[in-house]
């Protein structure tokens, strides 16, 4: 046969295996709202730098009239290409294929595409949109669940690893998005769940419905399993893609420079911050006023508000921030927002991502709930996560720092390498209040107008103690600052920690509070 | 910002906090002690046999109940002396977690 027509052979081969399911599973695809698993990938990746691997792959399970399905490419596609220039592996299921069940051959691809990442070192995003495992298969299909979950967890801290889930993602299969880095979710596509519904109604005669017990806004704003949300794939993939532009291609490298631009002008931070610590204010407007560009990234936007984490740029050098946010529930540190915070604390670390913290906490959520729920357990997750972290540290104390919260909020004590402090600080045991009743309880009760005494006794403990010059004059903050020199003093942080280096002692590795 | 109708107040060390309260925490059930005289399902489950009747006195240890959960015959039992007062489920009900099933006396 000469060789034209072997590639004409190709070709035909190639275009049927293309179809993926069939025009009639395309359409009921499309149908759902969703693209299919080629589209994805080809809106995504940059132009025409997609390259695929395992077109021809087929699987060979012969049990249950298997063996009279032919399955194109198994359900998966994998391959390589980049974002913006930045090289990524990728895998999408593909839903028109037998509903994009896992079996055998189809985790092999996608072992093989992690494989493929880990080795040359770049980040790896998973599109998921399965029914799950393919039963017909039986146990070679959990081995590759299995297999699929150890390469997660293996690959994690050394390169970046990013879900995207676009169509139901349920039972083990969720195991692998939740060893991951982010996970994406799209309002009215994305469900995920151990058991469905239909399992739940029937066992315990719950009945709720798969967008309530899964859905996106389920896992963005009750759960904490997802990091993003957006309301249409393609609002999807720009979030993936801004993302790609922070972090590095693996934990060797620095997230890539840009060119440094201003704030907007119009964000005063002196006016941002209220003079009364008990009042409100959107610690994002704070942190706008400082980043490059005032641009700033936030992820978990809908989950534990009462802190808030996310991605900037320092002088054109990726950041990651930390907030108590005294808009939500005061800012208050509790279950919720812990682990929220130190597993962020802990990606930057990993990924050699300076940590800028601002605070403004008044301490710990008081409940029996709280306190039922593990609150010490999760609250420790911060203080480990802070101490461990190896990265720049830089603190900015804008106003209360009280207690517990004070110590976890990336101090000088767990080894914050600048701490910076506004006029308005005010760094103590407690706060005024509190402290007040109990130091000064006897003068208070025997006073002929406790009212009165503690009023005064309250405003003689802010005096003395509600400011930021105890601490300065210990050495645990470095500079007092002028709110509007805040940026100057981030950025000139940054630029010296460029080649922060320490050693630890040598361990295989912690046990933090999971 | 300062109109939303979340917008509360939180006391956290005697202070008041003007800040928006989370749904979490207003949905958020007010602890009760646990009273050894309700036997609760621990566990969501179909009620398989009732093993005690009303009236009957038992022994802390005794079996009152199985409960059939997660594909296994759980063994409900007393914590208590006393005489069983009220039961509340019968055989093939299907129960959520934290049902009352029995009350003691």
């Amino acid at each position: 046969m000469p060789l034209s027509k072997k590639i004409r052979e190709l070709q035909e081969k190639r275009e049927k295996i293309l179809l993926g399911g069939g025009e009639q599973a395309i359409e009921k695809q499309k149908a759902m709202g969703k693209r299919t698993a080629r589209e994805r990938i080809m809106a995504l990746l940059d132009e025409d730098s997609f390259t695929e691997y395992d077109l021809f792959v087929e699987h060979d399970a012969r049990d249950f009239d298997m063996d009279k399905k032919s399955l194109p490419s198994d359900g998966v596609i994998i391959g390589s290409g980049t974002i913006y220039g930045a090289p990524v592996a990728i895998f999408a299921q593909d839903f028109t294929v037998a509903g994009g069940s896992l079996g055998l051959m189809h985790s092999r691809k996608i072992t093989k595409i992690m494989d493929h990442a880990l080795k040359m070192k770049m980040p790896l995003i998973g599109i998921n949109d399965s029914g799950g495992a393919r039963i017909q298969e039986g146990v070679n299909s959990l081995a590759g669940y299995g297999e699929i979950f150890f390469r997660n967890t293996i690959s994690s801290g050394v390169i970046p690893q990013l879900s995207v889930i676009l169509g139901p993602c349920a039972g083990g299969a969720v195991y692998s998005p939740a060893l991951t880095d982010f996970v994406f979710v799209v309002d009215n596509i994305s469900k995920m769940f151990i058991t469905g519904p239909e399992v739940i109604k029937t066992v315990l005669g719950e009945e709720i419905s798969m967008e309530d017990l899964g859905g996106a806004r389920v896992h963005s704003e009750t759960t904490g399993n997802a990091h993003f949300f957006s309301s249409s794939e393609e609002e999807c993939f720009d979030q993936i893609k801004k993302l790609i532009t922070f972090i590095p291609w693996n934990n060797q490298h620095k997230a890539k420079m840009f060119e440094p631009g201003e704030p907007k002008t119009e964000l005063n931070i002196e006016k941002i911050v209220p003079d009364d610590p008990t009042m409100p204010y959107d610690v994002k407007d704070v942190i706008r006023a400082v980043v490059d560009n005032s641009d700033f990234f936030e992820i978990m936007e809908n989950y534990a508000k009462n802190i808030v984490i996310g991605f900037g740029r320092m002088g054109g050098r990726t950041t990651g921030f930390v907030a108590n946010q005294p808009l939500e529930m005061a800012g208050v540190l509790d279950v919720d927002s812990s682990d929220k915070a130190a597993r962020f604390i802990r990606y930057c670390d990993a990924f050699n991502i300076p940590i800028i913290t601002f605070v403004d906490v008044p301490g710990y959520l008081p409940g029996v709930d709280q306190e039922h729920a593990g609150v010490i357990r999760h609250g420790a997750k911060v203080l480990y996560a802070y101490s461990e972290a190896t990265v720049p540290k830089i603190t900015v104390i804008i106003r209360k720092a009280y207690g517990g919260g004070y110590i976890a909020m990336s101090s000088r004590h767990l080894r914050a390498d600048f701490v910076f402090a506004w006029p308005s600080a005010e760094i103590a045991v407690m706060g005024p209040e509190g402290a007040a009743n109990i130091i000064f309880r006897k003068e208070i009760m025997s006073s002929e107008d406790p009212d009165f005494m503690r009023k005064q006794k309250v405003e003689e403990y802010k005096a003395k103690f509600a400011n930021p010059y105890v601490a300065a004059s210990r050495g645990y903050v470095d500079a007092v600052i002028v709110p509007a020199e805040t940026r100057r003093f981030l950025l000139h942080s940054i630029s010296v920690s460029e080649n922060k280096d320490i050693q630890t002692p040598h361990k295989k590795h912690g046990i933090p509070p999971f | 910002m300062k109109n939303d109708e979340n917008m509360g107040v939180l006391n956290i060390d005697t202070t008041l906090y003007k800040t928006k309260i989370s749904k979490k925490f207003k949905s958020r059930k007010p602890y009760k002690a646990i009273d050894p005289k309700l036997i609760l399902s621990y566990i969501p489950g179909t009620v398989l046999d009732i093993l005690v009747r009303e009236g009957k006195e038992v022994n802390n240890g005794d079996e009152l109940m199985i409960l059939d959960a997660m594909k296994m015959q759980n063994k409900l039992k007393s914590i208590t002396d006393g005489r069983i007062k009220k039961i509340f489920v019968k055989k093939g009900d299907k129960v959520s977690k934290g049902t009352v099933l029995l009350e003691m006396e």
